[in-house]
């Protein structure tokens, strides 16, 4: 079935090494950052992790989301995600592996990561990560090649395949909920201190990621010969819409918790995060990026009618996505550390040799969803010409 | 039709490559290791008592585990006390037991090590002791 | 208890050993764990009784300990000595040459394992406001708190740091994958990751021949000198500073700790986040 990701126009190749260009660039840094040591990020003694482990909390939320394709058809039995379930399971796949890619490349020893399983350590909620994780892109590996591989040969979806389906529903929950685990744990920062830091990641990745699925699939439906339906389209809009929202509700939540209570620690970050503090403002720029571009897309998409226009839907997908990631992908990381334990605030930027290996994980997402999709489209288009 | 020769090219360069390391190293002959136990430290002793903390066979076979369980006992465990088949105490150290009398890393460890193509870790955290300048040996 | 002397060499030789050591024990336990056979269950079946020791200890190594350690290190340091002149980098120097700390400067990427502060920041969140003028300027020597309930080891996914029986909270530098878990957790910002080679910052004729350093790509700190406690030597930076610092065994009731602790008052960081410092400041 692979062999359909080799034959392409040129402009497939073109896109193929494009990415490979990138990736090539990273590696290298990745070497030197190998070499010397994670010196030559950005990240430091009191900013102790940055755009790598922001990445990977950002991309587990994308991962999970296919949970929001998966239910509607499993569950609920609506026929209309049929065609692009598919989709969903590989745009998990390739963002599980650039998950665990960040990791890689974030951590000071990674020829020692089996450690992790040499010494399992239950009450370590990275411990757990681990296992879902692998877990995770077990099952989608499962799910997606046998239903690709039955649509192919026109048979119908093997019956057994059922279980790992149901179970990939929990399971899509579970990884992300123990992804903001990992920070809301933590004695002492302040940020991640919060109940509703799981919920608030499941919301954020329930529109981020399917933000993120309806790009690709319109992406796809002017490449290639796929239709994944006007309706598809629109219910995995309003998904992302009513996540967004209450995304956005629980940002309100903590805020608001933070600011009646008035009490210093838990303001502080986030007024660093979209005011400044002691002259330190690193992110507020970046901050108020976001937040129009959350509010922009989250007016577009309850505007029927603008929902219904592909460019405009392209566009407030693009905004919510944009938006999504500057909150977790960069703020919510970087100002948990902010200011110190000692209340002093040292700022981090991204290095270039960092940014170019987050760049080269990116392209190596890119490029599995490109060669995963390309066999997808090759069946479904196949699939039209003979019905 | 079936693009053998696309095949066969992929297959010379996969043989090529895979069997890389016997074509690097071809022809080079590795200098057969030469241990040396010619330290001050152990020409201090005196010939009888000249003993590792287990025996030469134990030692040579098993050194690597000694020295792994050492780490987990001097460090993990607490105990800095080992106490040999001998009935003999030592104090659990790389850096202070063992390095004290092999000190001279370069003609000790490094032989076998080097022949064997192993590149253990202990030295970038362990100090090696410092070597005495050549010429003092006759 | 552990039948060391010929560990090794059993070991070597793949013998069965039939009974279970504490390895394997927990080893089993955190598995069943994992694979949802509960972890009450699992203990219960593994070994009768012993969940109830181990929940009142603290902590993992408790396994084996009873309820009421016999040992736990703490700190005292008076914050009033400190101020005499040449003390605090007495302390700090004497730290840092034993252990073959790196010097990166004050740049993001230093390592340190004793550092100076002052009131304001060490306290940050509980600074009382009209702090008397002295308290104010003194300075104050921050090191690993070696808390009770370490955050640190709680998080640890490979038990590369974990709390020693005798409240230590110690570091295995050669299983630390590096990946900053504890840095994040610590409320105390104790932790120093080794972003670049330590051996760059060190002066290779200063070595302390009798300790290590560490590698690229771990995370480091202070270790309450166990390797000078193992020889019945007190801390570095206590022998530097007998007058300003004292060593003990606060679970003994009259330790020369307890005794300073019972008639001065005295401060710990962040007591709130119920991490138990070992570490007393003088006031």
């Amino acid at each position: 079935m692979i062999e359909k990701a080799l034959k392409g126009e040129p402009r497939y190749y073109m896109w193929l090494v494009f990415l490979l260009g990138i990736i090539g660039v990273g590696m290298g840094c990745w070497f030197y950052q190998l070499h010397k040591g994670l010196g030559i990020t950005g990240m430091g003694r009191d900013i102790s992790w940055g755009v790598y482990i922001a990445q990977f909390t950002f991309l587990v939320g994308v991962a999970a989301s296919a949970v929001m394709i998966v239910i509607p058809l499993y569950l609920h039995n609506y026929k209309k995600y049929a065609k692009v379930v598919i989709f969903g399971e590989f745009l998990a796949i390739a963002a599980v592996t650039m998950c665990m890619l960040f990791i890689v490349v974030d951590i000071g020893q990674p020829q020692r990561m089996l450690n992790v399983l040499l010494h399992p350590t239950p009450n370590s909620i990275l411990f757990y990560d681990m296992i879902v994780l692998a877990g995770y892109l077990l099952i989608n590996i499962i799910v997606g090649y046998n239903c690709l591989l039955a649509d192919a040969q026109h048979r119908p979806h093997p019956g057994w395949l059922k279980p790992f389906i149901w179970l990939s529903i929990p399971w899509a929950v579970s990884i992300h909920t123990v992804t903001a685990f990992l920070y809301a744990g933590l004695p002492g920062r302040h940020l991640w201190l919060t109940a509703v830091m799981a919920p608030r990641f499941l919301a954020s990745a329930f529109a981020s990621g399917p933000a993120l699925l309806v790009l690709v699939l319109l992406i796809i439906s002017r490449v290639s010969k796929f239709d994944p339906g006007r309706d598809a389209l629109q219910t995995i809009a309003k998904t992302i819409l009513y996540a967004m929202i209450i995304n956005l509700f629980l940002v309100g939540m903590e805020v608001f918790t933070a600011f009646y209570s008035n009490i210093p620690g838990h303001m502080h970050p986030l007024q660093y995060l979209y005011a400044g503090l002691h002259g330190h403002g690193k992110l507020v720029a970046w901050m108020w990026t976001a937040a129009p571009f959350a509010a922009i897309g989250v007016i577009l998409l309850l505007i029927p009618s603008a929902r219904r226009h592909h460019g405009i839907l392209a566009f407030a997908c693009a905004s919510i996505f944009l938006a999504a990631w500057i909150d977790k992908g960069i703020g919510l990381v970087i100002g948990g550390f902010i200011p110190n334990p000692f209340h002093r605030i040292i700022e981090y930027s991204a290095t270039f040799p960092e940014i170019s290996i987050t760049l080269a994980i990116w392209a190596i997402g890119a490029l599995i969803l490109t060669v995963l999709h390309k066999v997808a489209i090759a069946v479904r288009e196949e699939e039209a010409s003979t019905t | 039709m079936y693009d053998a020769w696309k095949i066969l090219v992929g297959l010379a360069i996969f043989v090529g490559l895979f069997t890389f390391a016997f074509w690097m190293n071809a022809g080079k002959a590795a200098p057969v290791p030469e241990v040396k136990i010619d330290t001050p430290e152990i020409k201090k002793m005196p010939e009888p008592e000249r003993k590792c903390v287990e025996d030469k066979h134990f030692m040579r076979t098993t050194h690597m585990q000694l020295i792994n369980d050492w780490r987990d006992m001097a460090l993990r465990e607490g105990n800095r006390e080992y106490v040999n088949k001998r009935g003999e105490k030592y104090v659990v150290s790389l850096q202070n037991t063992c390095m004290k009398c092999h000190s001279n890393k370069k003609e000790f460890c490094d032989q076998c090590h080097n022949y064997t193509g192993v590149s253990p870790y202990c030295w970038d955290c362990h100090i090696e002791p410092k070597e005495e300048p050549k010429g003092n040996e006759s | 208890m552990l039948g060391l002397p010929h560990r090794t060499e059993r070991r070597a030789k793949r013998e069965r050993v039939m009974s279970m050591n504490r390895r394997q024990f927990i080893k089993i336990a955190g598995l069943s764990t994992l694979f949802g056979l509960g972890g009450k269950g699992a203990f219960e079946i593994l070994r009768p009784g012993m969940l109830d020791a181990a929940e009142h200890g603290h902590g993992a190594p408790a396994l084996e300990e009873p309820a009421e350690p016999a040992i736990r290190w703490g700190m005292t340091i008076d914050v009033e000595k400190c101020a005499e002149p040449g003390v605090v980098d007495k302390c700090i120097k004497a730290c840092h040459s034993v252990h073959n700390v790196p010097d990166f400067g004050d740049s993001k990427d230093q390592v340190k394992w004793l550092w100076q502060d002052d009131y304001e920041h060490t306290f940050a969140g509980n600074e009382n406001q009209y702090m008397a003028d002295h308290v104010k300027e003194f300075p104050f020597l921050c090191l690993c708190n070696h808390c009770d309930e370490p955050p640190c080891v709680r998080v640890c996914p490979t038990k590369a740091t974990f709390r020693r029986p005798d409240g230590v909270v110690a570091m295995d530098y050669h299983r630390c994958i590096g990946c900053r878990f504890c840095m994040a957790a610590c409320p105390f910002g104790a932790r120093s990751f080794n972003w670049l080679d330590p051996r760059d910052a060190l002066n290779e004729k200063e070595y302390n021949m009798e300790f290590p350093t560490r590698g690229r790509g771990v995370v480091e700190k202070c270790n309450f000198c166990v390797e000078r406690l193992a020889k019945g030597l007190m801390p570095a930076c206590v022998e530097a500073a007998p007058q300003a610092l004292a060593f003990g065994n606060l679970a003994d009731p009259d330790s020369n700790v307890r005794q300073i602790l019972r008639k001065r008052p005295s401060m710990r960081r962040k007591l709130e986040l119920g991490s138990e410092p070992s570490v007393f400041y003088l006031v």
